[in-house]
């Protein structure tokens, strides 16, 4: 039953790595790249290292993906958000 | 001779030097240049090196994946307790860290007491990208447009007119909590899962949700760059005194004098605590100071 | 075959990292957008972290917080690789902190975060 998780897991973090590096729109990558770190910090916590699930949380999903957004603004890549 | 050489090299770091240099192959080049093909020649020549450079990057990837799986295919398999990565450093630090460090939480007893100097390290690092990342960015004399400061002052009307009253309630409500954990997370360092970089990254990031819903201005208020600098450089000098000062009694779990107390309370393990506030105080700093940088150009 | 499934299953942590690892080069050598290399460098830091971490997992076995004093190696699993990781998350945020800073410059100069394009211009002002 755990192994069938951690292999849908891998798969979602596969496919999230895929998509982000495929997808046309920046904020499009940004996003799925937000959601592949979460997805990581879940692996974390099953791989029994709850300090790396905290780090990864506060940093991967909530720091970098606000660093990535900013740059975003600051390069005009957000037309059609209420941003632009 | 030598003070030349450095005059040239302050000249070229401040930008201001002269091109002294003749440029490479312009002898040779404007016979081709005059030729009517010669454009084409380069789009092509251009066009092929394209296709050559992503035929190689393809091969190498490649190559590369097929020898990691390849190896990865020979390694032991998943979590058994007899692989070679478990071995007697595990033992040691499994056994004895408790006794040692103090610390319950073995991942911050080992980064924090028996390999202390090389988060030190990696704090410096943290500070080296924040002092990089200013010098990139921040709006000096130097760095400076008019187009961006219009654009900067159509921000600021933006930010004071259109203010998402939704966002501040929920915010205010929220951003007590989210500190609160977060100096917990840095306090219990030593106890539970956490420490100085998880905490220290909750807190920053707590403090650009602030930032985002009032405006950076606000947080101007708390935090300037004055305070800014203090904190990360007497962080900074409080972890390596703290840790000079346990390799002056000779590191090595030699007695420090500092008493490590009971395991499990919060005033226990020694130093830990104490480089877990520094580390978090860093961590905190530079989180927030590379999003205003990176939204405003200033602290 | 039924062997060969089988190890794959039980290495699927390290599969998916050497996979993750690969997708992650390809992709930083592949784009060329800045923004996506960057991310694509992202998706390879953390695929290093997953391998890292993976190889201290041992089964059946508690995170390795001490409870009720028990202090015996049979109870933990490894707590170095979390160790080494913890430190590698956060130097890889300051990492690209840096490097979409250069973006933003580069962007302020050029007016583009196409690589090529960046490369043409810079060119063209050397000849």
């Amino acid at each position: 039953m755990t192994i069938a998780f951690e292999l849908l897991l891998i798969l979602a973090l596969i496919l999230c790595a895929v998509s982000a590096l495929t997808s046309r729109r920046l904020l499009v990558a940004v996003v799925i790249y937000m959601a592949y770190s979460l997805i990581m910090t879940v692996i974390w916590a099953l791989l029994q290292s709850p300090d790396l699930a905290i780090t990864e949380a506060a940093v991967g999903a909530g720091v970098t993906g606000i660093l990535f957004l900013t740059t975003l603004k600051k390069i005009h890549a957000l037309k059609g958000t209420k941003d632009e | 001779m030598k003070k030349n050489t450095w005059k040239a090299f302050t000249a070229w770091v401040n930008g201001t030097a002269e091109e002294s240099r003749p440029l490479r192959r312009e002898a040779g080049q404007s016979a081709h240049e005059k030729h009517p093909l010669f454009h084409l020649n380069e789009e092509m020549r251009v066009r092929l090196f394209r296709w050559e450079y992503r035929a190689v990057a393809l091969i190498v990837c490649l190559t590369v994946v097929a020898v990691l799986l390849f190896t990865v295919f020979h390694l032991p398999l998943f979590g058994e307790p007899n692989n070679p990565a478990v071995n007697e450093v595990v033992e040691r630090y499994v056994e004895k860290g408790l006794e040692e460090t103090g610390a319950v939480n073995m991942v911050s007893g080992m980064i924090l007491d028996y390999r202390a100097f090389d988060t030190f390290g990696e704090s410096s690092v943290l500070f080296l990208a924040v002092t990089s990342v200013m010098m990139l960015l921040l709006r000096d004399e130097k760095n400076i447009s008019a187009e961006e400061d219009i654009q900067e002052a159509h921000e600021r009307i933006i930010e004071k007119e259109a203010s998402d009253r939704i966002l501040q309630k929920v915010v205010s409500l929220v951003m007590p909590c989210i500190f609160l954990f977060g100096i917990y997370v840095v306090l219990n360092g030593h106890i539970s899962p956490g420490g100085g970089f998880s905490g220290g990254a909750i807190m920053g990031a707590g403090l650009i949700l602030y930032g985002s819903a009032f405006g950076t201005d606000k947080v101007r208020e708390i935090f300037t760059m004055k305070t800014f600098r203090r904190i990360t450089s007497s962080a900074l000098l409080c972890y390596a005194a703290s840790k000079a000062y346990s390799f002056y009694t000779g590191a090595n779990g030699l007695p420090t004098g500092i008493p490590l107390g009971t395991p499990g309370a919060i005033f226990s393990s020694g130093l830990i605590l104490v480089l877990d506030i520094c580390v978090g105080m860093v961590v905190a700093c530079t989180m927030y100071g590379f999003y205003v940088l990176f939204a405003r150009g200033e602290i | 075959m039924q062997a060969f499934l089988e190890k794959a299953v039980s290495l699927r942590f390290e599969i998916a990292a050497v996979v993750l690892f690969g997708i992650g080069f390809m992709n930083l050598l592949l784009q060329n957008n800045l923004i996506k290399k960057i991310v694509a460098f992202n998706v390879m830091d953390s695929s290093v972290f997953l391998f890292l971490a993976s190889q201290g997992y041992i089964e059946g076995r508690m995170a390795p917080i001490v409870q009720n004093g028990v202090t015996d190696a049979s109870q933990y699993v490894n707590p170095i690789p979390a160790g080494l990781v913890l430190t590698g998350i956060v130097v890889s945020v300051s990492v690209s902190a840096f490097f979409l800073a250069l973006v933003q410059r580069l962007y302020k100069h050029y007016h583009t975060v196409d690589f090529d394009e960046i490369m043409m211009m810079a060119k063209k002002k050397v000849d």
